[in-house]
């Protein structure tokens, strides 16, 4: 095979020593998963994050790998709202010590904000946004609004 | 059953039609006079009411109890900067139940998690109002059974929570909605697929003379300027129906025509002594009903 024809081989993105790597994100979807994690540009994580990857199993999907920061389970679950096929493997000293999918959680607190303006969540009371997931979407419980498309939009 | 009232939702059938028969109980004038007599209600209204604010005032007074109220924004440490969440705090203390009627939808949900007493919902923005759709209830009932009705619903169908409670009420009787709104105040498409959800057969007609023969109530509801945008929005649709003798001539004998007061011209006053107009009948229900409430939830 011609050198200069063929890919160059390697990982990329390198491997992190501890963290998170989140695996078979929805292509398109990294950065809203960096939202729900309430990583930003003024946060302090080391991040790596590759788009449009290609994958056996989904053709196309993006990954994230947080270094030092293990996720918490609620902190995963949430991800399942636009990336439900995703993977997260807790990486110590280099090696995957735990593998989970996502589940999508029954109740949603302080994820998305409610599309009606007219709604108490959007107010300054001292309360948080709850949603209940149901199949055919998000049902907020204060103000029984539904979304339905575009959660990523949604979420704060 | 919880001990808040917030939501019409939040209610078996069983719920309702206990409550209900509860009502009936209070309608006698047999019941326990002292029944409330060491009870204290507090009733925050942060928007305007006549009827919901009296009626439950009047019930208290009627079962030996007493109220505190607020009856504005203005009047209120609201205009401090306090939160909803720390007035609820702060009146728990006080009173041994709360009755709220405030703009922002789910304002009586937020009430309910921080306050110590019962939170009964007067009435929350656009959303629910379950006291009232118990009263429309119960005056139903006073006519015929519920199950299976033909309910024609009229106006402002988007922003009137009535109509909204009422409409989740009535799914649990196998009853058919008729709706009847002007452009732009159509039933929400969310409640609409709920409702139908439900299993529900809800029918949208564009005239209510269309039909009027065949309805067993007419819902009728004001336009509601207060959650217009702005004037000229509110002036288009304003006066596009009207309940008049005319319309009402060749109506089933046992028509109940229902509306949840005030009413700002969408019914002639030439309906009143006619034998289907029942909507004072039905604000002399909110008493009964409201004492059942109160009871249950201060018993």
């Amino acid at each position: 095979m011609n050198d200069e024809a063929s890919p160059v081989k390697g990982l990329l993105i390198s491997p992190i020593r501890s963290g998170t790597v989140i695996d078979h994100i929805t292509a398109g979807e990294a950065l809203n998963v960096l939202k729900i994690l309430g990583i930003t540009g003024s946060t302090t994580e080391s991040l790596s994050v590759a788009t449009n990857v290609a994958s056996h199993r989904m053709e196309k999907k993006d990954i994230v790998k947080i270094e030092n920061r293990e996720l918490r389970k609620e902190e995963v679950d949430r991800i399942a709202l636009i990336a439900p096929q995703a993977k997260i493997n807790i990486i110590r000293e280099y090696l995957v010590v735990e593998k989970k999918g996502v589940e999508i959680p029954k109740i949603l607190r302080g994820v998305v904000r409610c599309p009606n303006p007219g709604c108490i969540t959007n107010t300054n009371e001292p309360v948080e946004s709850t949603f209940e997931v149901l199949e055919k979407g998000l049902h907020c419980l204060y103000c029984d609004w539904w979304i339905k498309t575009d959660i990523a939009g949604h979420i704060i | 059953m919880t001990n808040h009232i917030i939501s019409i939702r939040d209610y078996t059938r069983r719920d309702i039609d206990y409550l209900l028969e509860r009502a009936g109980e209070f309608d006698t004038r047999t019941y326990d006079r002292h029944a409330l007599e060491e009870k204290l209600l507090a009733l925050l209204f942060f928007e305007p009411s006549t009827r919901t604010r009296m009626s439950f005032e009047t019930a208290m007074a009627r079962l030996g109890g007493k109220s505190i109220s607020v009856d504005s924004v203005e009047a209120s440490s609201i205009v401090k900067g306090e939160t909803l969440a720390d007035t609820i705090r702060v009146v728990s203390g006080y009173a041994d139940a709360i009755v709220l009627r405030h703009p922002k939808e789910g304002a009586a949900r937020l009430a309910s998690e921080f306050a110590t007493v019962p939170v009964i919902n007067a009435g929350d923005g656009a959303g629910q109002h379950p006291s009232q759709t118990l009263l429309d209830l119960y005056t139903i009932r006073q006519s015929m059974p519920i199950d299976g009705i033909n309910v024609g619903m009229l106006g402002d169908l988007r922003y009137g929570r009535t109509a909204h409670s009422l409409a989740y009420a009535l799914s649990l009787y196998g009853a058919t909605i008729h709706t009847i709104a002007p452009g732009g105040l159509e039933l929400p498409a969310n409640i609409l697929h709920e409702l139908r959800e439900r299993g529900m057969e809800v029918i949208q007609h564009d005239d209510v003379s269309d039909i009027v023969a065949e309805l067993d109530v007419l819902y009728v509801t004001r336009i509601q300027r207060e959650r217009f945008p702005d004037s000229a929005s509110y002036y288009n649709v304003a006066s596009s129906y009207r309940i008049t003798p005319d319309l009402l001539e060749d109506v089933q004998e046992h028509l109940m025509v229902l509306h949840p007061l005030p009413r700002a011209g969408e019914i002639d006053s030439g309906v009143d002594g006619l034998p289907y107009a029942r909507y004072f009948e039905q604000s002399r229900n909110g008493v009964p009903v409201r004492m059942a409430l109160l009871h249950e939830v201060m018993k």
